[in-house]
């Protein structure tokens, strides 16, 4: 098969790799050159500054405050992500009743339901989601405070997203409800290759339903938790806390900087403030928090890989 | 291969075939005592969260119907009338058809470019020996774990410069290539898994690389196409972030961006109603779609993450 290969390759690799390497190889590079210049994106020239734009981000008080937000952002939310998610696809898979003649291990009734319910948020964009729940959490009128003063709760009346104190969480608590069903119907396709032998195994030796679920399935799933982890991750810092962040907070990133996140900040430097070069360089540190981020998770997480 | 693996089928419904409801269960009583405990625990916590996912979308198609008023004197009660001209005011003086033709053509265009292009380089990076393959193949995925705001502040210069800030081509290309990435990693791995003596046979036979490739290896590739063209077009037509940096004439603007350039100018306006009849418009058609293909769209979106 030697004949015309090369030309073949390149024929074909050509366009792919000149539009992956000018809109996305080249503007990395070019943004880790400009975080080094006094470059405000409004006019063509700049200057070399060394390392100013750093030891200003060493300064500035809201960066640090977008990078303990982001941190949250990217340790928080696929935790409490992950959690429930496990614990619903282990309802869902091994909640169910037993019966006679069936398997020890049954999924409960209507898991086929549970699972196409909960993997509704993600078929939806996050702007959509984040949209809604801006007008949810509207104090007077929003579906929940009126929920609550549905159910005689009159004095719990919180002004969500307007106070500092729990903007971030109702924000992160956004993500994690638009994804959770994603990882349940993840973790529900790997349970169910588990095979039935060895819940049946640890049953009769006398484990309980909770020790089978820390002794069988989360080993054996570990794979799939922990790239999920990094994927999630990867998004709550990136595309998903910016949209979130920016339609649901006023400000964007308020109120008072307690919701503003590092890829917002990027945001507003650069396209409100025109001070692009400044604004790369919080982009760099997003990127080693993020490079930083997937070697943790990955080197914390790593164990034998089980064969089963 | 495990990324056209269906999910498993649960075994709860099948697997009892002499089911006889509540009947007891053989085993010892604890294990009767602990499985009902369980069972009616499991059900409980289940049907919490399923409320709690549907009930804003739900509430929103709700609210869609109901005049101002009634959206702020009674947010959960049903709507007295259906208010229609919610609907026909959000699409047409709130330009929401506009928005869906946009979204329509850069996300048509830049699926059937991310589908082409990728799977040309995909087809190239699984099958042939060359040097630099591996670095290619690396700088695609690369491409999967940066954070894509850093590379949109010289890109928005590079597309202005190029002349194709705020327009639907600038936006097509720019799509495909943030596209690319998940595409080649997901294809390339679909494209190793394909026989080779097919394609050899028809190259033996005459056929060019070229021809080989599109009739012979496409087909074959059907499933991993349709998972991944799944995946991206979900991607593609929920995508917030690279039109808001990227296309910001109101008169191109996609769907997402349109909801969030409505909720501001409505917001001043008062026209509650017109949004949420515009929100829920642009979320039905997708969760119709996904009701439908929901088989295909599972599969498609956690192919990815199953490898």
């Amino acid at each position: 098969m030697q004949h015309g290969k090369y030309r073949f390759i390149v024929g074909f690799l050509a366009v792919p790799l000149g539009l992956y390497a000018l809109f996305v190889i080249w503007p990395f590079i070019q943004s880790i050159y400009y975080s080094f210049t006094d470059w405000t994106g409004l006019s063509p020239e700049f200057s070399m500054v060394g390392f100013d734009n750093y030891s200003r981000m060493l300064d500035d008080d809201i960066f640090w405050k977008s990078l303990q937000h982001s941190v949250m952002f990217a340790l928080l939310v696929p935790l409490v992500t992950l959690g429930l998610a496990l614990f619903f696809a282990f309802m869902i898979n091994v909640g169910g009743r037993r019966r006679r003649g069936g398997p020890a291990i049954t999924g409960v009734r209507g898991s086929g339901f549970y699972k196409i319910v909960y993997f509704f948020p993600q078929v939806l964009s996050i702007a959509i989601v984040a949209l809604l729940f801006q007008f949810a959490y509207n104090p007077d009128s929003g579906a929940i405070n009126s929920l609550l003063r549905g159910i005689g709760l009159d004095s719990v009346q919180p002004l969500w997203l307007g106070d500092p104190n729990i903007a971030l969480w109702c924000v992160m608590a956004v993500l994690v409800w638009s994804t959770v069903g994603f990882f349940v119907v993840l973790f529900s396709a790997g349970m169910a290759s588990i095979p039935a032998e060895l819940y049946e195994a640890a049953l009769l030796d006398g484990a309980n339903r909770a020790t089978t679920f820390f002794k069988v399935t989360l080993p054996l799933l570990w794979d799939t938790v922990q790239s999920g982890w990094v994927y999630m991750g990867i998004l709550a810092l990136g595309a998903e806390s910016f949209a979130v962040v920016q339609i649901m907070t006023t400000g964007p990133g308020g109120p008072d900087y307690s919701t503003t996140v590092m890829v917002l900040y990027v945001y507003q430097k650069a396209f409100r403030d025109g001070q692009a070069a400044y604004a790369t360089t919080i982009g760099v540190a997003l990127l080693v928090v993020t490079l930083a981020f997937a070697a943790l998770v990955m080197r914390l997480g790593r164990r034998e890989r089980l064969e089963y | 291969m495990k990324t056209t693996e269906t999910p498993a089928p649960v075994p709860a419904e099948s697997g009892a075939p002499v089911r006889k409801g509540d009947a007891p269960p053989s085993g010892p009583r604890k294990g009767k005592k602990e499985g009902t405990t369980l069972n009616v625990f499991s059900h409980g916590v289940l049907v919490i969260w399923a409320i709690m996912v549907g009930m804003p979308l739900v509430w929103a198609v709700m609210t869609s119907f109901k005049d101002d008023a009634a959206i702020f004197g009674s947010p959960w009660s049903l709507p007295d009338k259906l208010n229609f001209d919610n609907w026909s005011r959000a699409w047409s003086q709130a330009h929401m058809s506009d928005y869906f033709l946009n979204t329509v053509m850069v996300v048509g265009g830049s699926l059937v470019g991310t589908l082409v292009l990728g799977s040309m380089a995909a087809y190239v990076l699984a099958r042939f020996d060359f040097p630099g393959n591996r670095f290619i193949y690396y700088l695609f995925i690369a491409g999967m774990s940066f954070p894509i705001m850093l590379a949109l502040v010289p890109l928005f210069y590079v597309v202005d410069n190029m002349g194709m800030l705020n327009t639907i081509h600038g936006l097509i290309l720019v799509y495909i290539a943030y596209s690319l990435p998940f595409t080649v990693f997901f294809l390339t791995g679909f494209f190793r898994t394909l026989p080779s003596s097919v394609a050899e046979a028809a190259f033996v036979d005459g056929a060019s690389h070229t021809r080989t490739f599109f009739q012979v290896m496409l087909p074959m590739a059907k499933p991993g196409l349709i998972s991944v063209g799944i995946f991206n077009f979900l991607g593609q037509w929920n995508q917030y972030m690279l039109p808001t940096v990227l296309n910001t004439d109101p008169d191109k603007h996609v769907l997402t961006q349109g909801l969030v350039q409505l909720a501001v100018s409505q917001g001043y306006k008062g026209d509650w109603s017109g949004l949420f009849a515009g929100l829920v418009m642009a979320m039905l058609p997708v969760l119709a779609a996904y009701i439908i293909f929901q088989r295909q769209v599972v599969q498609g979106l956690t192919a990815g993450a199953l490898k």
